[in-house]
């Protein structure tokens, strides 16, 4: 990987990529708290299927979002080597479960391209863009809209 | 925030205390307790506020506390006895009091008519006051004297600042020639404590100015030479010769902070110490401590000391913080002997000193939020100390091993510091009692009924997020007792009772509850009028069978209100029912019984805090669910013979010959899509909002448990049928069902499909 310098394109970022099924996903690492392993939640009723739960973080009741799910590939079926990615979203904090974290990675911002003009809805809903690495695809997920909508759920 | 506004909202926060001291005080005088003791701390109260007001320049409050204060001078004086029309009058005086230190606070205005109507009705009481010997050697010269209390405006830089001082008017009319000038021998000597205490001897001065002429000199023989001299050591003695026409006490209200703190006399003229052996400075001369302070400097020829000096001096720049003068009082008082003619207040002034003392109590505030955050942490070193205990025994260590006992006192010492924790935010619910008198005696006027309110237990405590909401609910339930319990007067004397009617409000814990009860000795509760208001407004049916019991309780229905006409007071379209509802909010639960021609007592029965719970362990569908113990009436496992299948899909169970309706939990959350059998699970039979019984369907009963809640909405949002969460002890996350919500679901259920059919229809 070449190093990475800021240029007039743009701030220089780091973001996290993980592994779900065969393709490859990033967040900012800035909206990272930490990462840990899987352990089982507690299911909530009346919640949607990409909704698995709830866990105990360390006092604090932490919501667990089936992040392939989510984004309309197979739900996950978890164990022990599965990962849970703790992120800060606006002003809560929830859990991607994921298959594997794979990198940190250095990009600036004009790397990013836009996301391609493809026909899942899903796709245009949650990747923000994706990015080119050694060959690698990456799609930079847009954690605000991970979580159910309130308004939308509530109607 | 600024420094300033910093200690403004001290002030205010010092000022409730003030407030409810006054308030408590005055109570007290009216049950007879007028000793000076009681007399003092009122006036205490009082004048603290006025003092620190002053500070801020809060002018209304200065202006009705020192109405206030005046009066209550005068009982303290014994030159108004403190009678329960005195008593009364200064009771709405406090309340006005108050209003005016909350609109100061909040930046709002009090009703004008009401402050000064009570200010006249203060007034009146002072100038009814037959005048006792105020200024004794020079009354008793003068027999047959009448006294016209005038409003004399004597330039004397005071009267101008309140208004009026309607006392020294009247001493003034004493003096057909003019006012009753007297030079009084002030001898100060204040000790390191006063400077320590940032208190000041410029600002005593200047107050003393207020009150008349001045001609200060300085004892500065005790000086040492600057090499030698401790900054924060008191070298200075002042004399002050004072020409007024107050009295004594008035002068020995400026030093009122400082008590205890300086040496102090103050002597009429005739006893005057003879100034001969202090040396005099600066004579006529209006005081000037900076010009002492460089005299100093210039006598000695040093540097950095006198800058010590300056500042410790320095003028009247900070306004002088509220001083916590009861508190800092010590006990030593010296009032020169022998005394001068008008003695009163210095005789009260040795006890008072005393009493302050003892009521020191050592208090920090703290914020909060801390306190907020340490609770939180102790919740989950105890979930992890079980968490803990759970592994150690799955690992199979024996009980008697060195680890497990270890761990048992980790146990201990954790519930130990959770107890301690959970005291931190306990406070006694006298700050919520302490509201009441004031709301019945408005009550009690606009309904035209004698009302005397006992109060007991107000030192019971309970967690301050209980405390916080248990105001609304006490408030509207002594509303009732005295618009819809109480009697009239006349009607009382008629059933031969007293003419005054008594509410009882009274606190105390009862197996790890707070208990809380409300009674009157009023009529009871009318219970052939409520049960047929029931029946208009078609709460029960015409012929339903009702036990007194039953009666009594319609009035928690919703809908529900007695009043014939609805009442100011009353009958604001809110009734019992969300009285009830508040409660349970609170996880509480509220009774009445009555006694026709005696009385009502409601009776609210509180968790102490609202950050743990009892809950019920229970299971469904190999789920671990909490339910509140609050709402579960009792659990029993049905019979096959007592499930009846109602309509399509749905079933009742007989309990005791009444049909009601049966929930199977774990389909009602989606954990399962058969139904339970009722027979293999357990029933909890659990009231809702409304009083809406209904059994829950679970598969078993783990147990019985204290929980500490978690909020979904935190990180997650709000769950239909969930009220919270919690974390078990073994690190898992549980669900704690609402029940009021699990219960109206299956109304709103109802209401969808009624709807759908409608639609179709």
């Amino acid at each position: 990987m070449t190093p990475v310098t800021p240029t007039s394109n743009g701030a220089v970022r780091e973001l996290i990529s993980f592994q779900i099924g065969a393709q490859e996903f990033c967040v900012d690492i800035m909206s990272v708290r930490e990462i840990r392993g899987w352990t089982p939640a507690t299911p909530l009723p009346r919640t949607p299927v990409f909704v698995r739960g709830v866990i105990n973080l360390r006092g604090a009741v932490l919501p667990i979002v089936d992040l392939g799910s989510r984004l309309g590939l197979q739900m996950t079926e978890p164990t022990e080597r599965h990962v849970i990615i703790v992120t800060r979203i606006e002003d809560q904090l929830v859990g991607l479960l994921v298959d594997a974290v794979c990198d940190i990675i250095t990009v600036r911002d004009d790397q990013i391209q836009s996301t391609p003009d493809v026909a899942s809805d899903l796709v245009q809903q949650f990747v923000k863009g994706i990015l080119s690495m050694e060959g690698r695809m990456i799609s930079l997920i847009y954690l605000e809209r991970i979580l159910p909508d309130r308004e939308a759920e509530a109607a | 925030m600024d420094p300033l506004e910093a200690i403004k909202v001290t002030f205010f926060q010092e000022c409730e205390e003030q407030l409810s001291e006054l308030e408590s005080g005055l109570l007290a005088m009216e049950q007879g307790e007028t000793d000076s003791e009681t007399v003092n701390a009122v006036f205490r109260a009082v004048h603290s506020i006025k003092g620190g007001a002053g500070a801020f320049s809060l002018e209304p409050l200065v202006r009705f506390a020192h109405v206030f204060e005046t009066t209550l001078d005068d009982v303290r004086g014994g030159k108004l006895a403190p009678d329960n029309n005195v008593v009364k009058v200064m009771l709405r005086a406090a309340d006005v009091l108050a209003d005016h230190v909350r609109a100061a606070r909040d930046g709002g205005v009090v009703e004008e008519a009401r402050s000064q109507a009570l200010a006249a009705a203060l007034e009146a009481l002072n100038g009814e006051a037959p005048l006792a010997p105020v200024v004794s050697a020079e009354l008793d010269d003068m027999p047959g004297l009448e006294f016209t209390p005038l409003t004399v405006s004597e330039d004397d830089g005071f009267g101008d600042d309140f208004g009026f001082t309607p006392l020294a008017a009247g001493i003034i009319s004493l003096e057909p020639e003019g006012p009753a000038l007297r030079t009084w021998t002030v001898l100060l000597r204040p000790k390191n404590a006063l400077y320590a205490k940032a208190n000041e001897t410029g600002l005593l001065l200047r107050e003393l100015k207020r009150l008349g002429d001045l001609q200060v000199s300085i004892d500065r023989s005790e000086l040492p030479g600057l090499a030698e001299m401790d900054a924060e050591h008191a070298y200075l003695t002042w004399t002050i010769l004072l020409t007024t026409d107050r009295s004594q006490s008035d002068i020995q209200d400026v030093f009122e902070f400082v008590d205890g703190d300086c040496d102090l006399s103050i002597t009429a003229e005739d006893f005057a110490v003879s100034p001969a052996e202090i040396g005099v400075l600066g004579g006529d001369e209006p005081f000037d401590v900076m010009a002492l302070i460089q005299q100093a400097q210039a006598e000695v020829q040093a540097a950095p000391a006198p800058v010590i000096m300056a500042q410790a001096f320095a003028g009247p720049a900070s306004p002088p913080a509220p001083a916590p003068a009861p508190l800092a009082a010590a006990p030593a008082v010296s009032v020169s002997s022998p005394p001068p003619s008008p003695v009163a207040a210095a005789a009260a002034v040795a006890p008072d000193a005393a009493h302050g003392a003892a009521a020191q109590q050592a208090t920090i505030r703290v914020d909060l939020d801390r306190v907020d955050r340490l609770i939180d942490l102790v919740g989950e070193l105890v979930i992890n100390q079980a968490m803990l205990a759970q592994r150690v025994t799955e690992s199979g260590v024996p009980r008697s091993s060195n680890i497990a006992m270890g761990l048992d006192d980790l146990e201990h010492l954790t519930r130990e510091i959770q107890d301690s924790v959970m005291a931190i935010r306990a406070q006694p619910v006298k700050s919520v009692f302490q509201r009441m008198p004031r709301l019945v005696r408005e009550v009690a006027a606009m309904t035209g009924k004698q009302v005397r309110l006992v109060t007991e237990g107000e030192g019971t405590e309970v967690d301050k997020t209980v405390i916080e909401r248990l105001t609304d609910p006490i408030t509207h339930m002594i509303r009732n007792a005295i618009d819809h319990g109480l009697e009239r007067p006349e009607v009382r004397v008629a059933a031969g009772k007293g003419p005054e009617g008594t509410v009882r409000l009274s606190a105390v814990h009862r197996s790890g509850r707070i208990v809380i009860e409300v009674s009157d000795d009023g009529k009871g509760i009318d219970r052939p009028r409520v049960r047929q208001i029931a029946i208009d407004k078609g709460l029960i049916e015409v012929d339903s069978n009702l036990s007194d019991e039953d009666v009594d309780n319609l009035i928690f229905m919703p809908g529900f209100s007695t009043a014939s006409s609805v009442s100011d007071i009353s009958g604001r379209g809110v009734g019992m029912d969300v009285v009830k509802r508040s409660i349970q909010g609170l996880g509480g639960r509220i009774a009445i019984t009555s006694r026709p021609g005696q009385g009502s007592t409601f009776t609210l029965s509180l968790p102490l805090t609202l950050a743990v719970l009892d809950g019920m362990v229970v299971s469904v569908c190999d789920h671990t669910l909490v339910a509140p113990l609050t709402a579960i009436i009792e659990s029993l496992q049905p019979k096959a013979q007592d499930v009846r299948a109602i309509g399509p899909d749905a079933y009742v169970i007989a309990i005791r010959d009444t049909y009601t309706p049966l929930i199977d939990v774990g389909a009602m959350l989606g954990y399962r899509t058969t139904p339970l059998d009722p027979t293999k699970g357990v029933a909890l039979l659990v009231e809702g909002e409304g009083g809406a019984r209904a059994a829950l369907m679970v598969d078993a009963i783990q147990g019985q448990r204290q929980v500490v809640i978690k909020s979904l909405e935190a990180n997650y949002r709000q769950v239909e049928g969930i009220a919270a969460a919690t974390i078990l002890g073994d690190g898992r996350v549980a669900l704690i069902l609402d029940v009021d919500n699990v219960v109206a679901a299956r109304r709103r259920e109802k209401a969808r499909s009624d709807a759908k059919l409608a639609t179709v229809g």
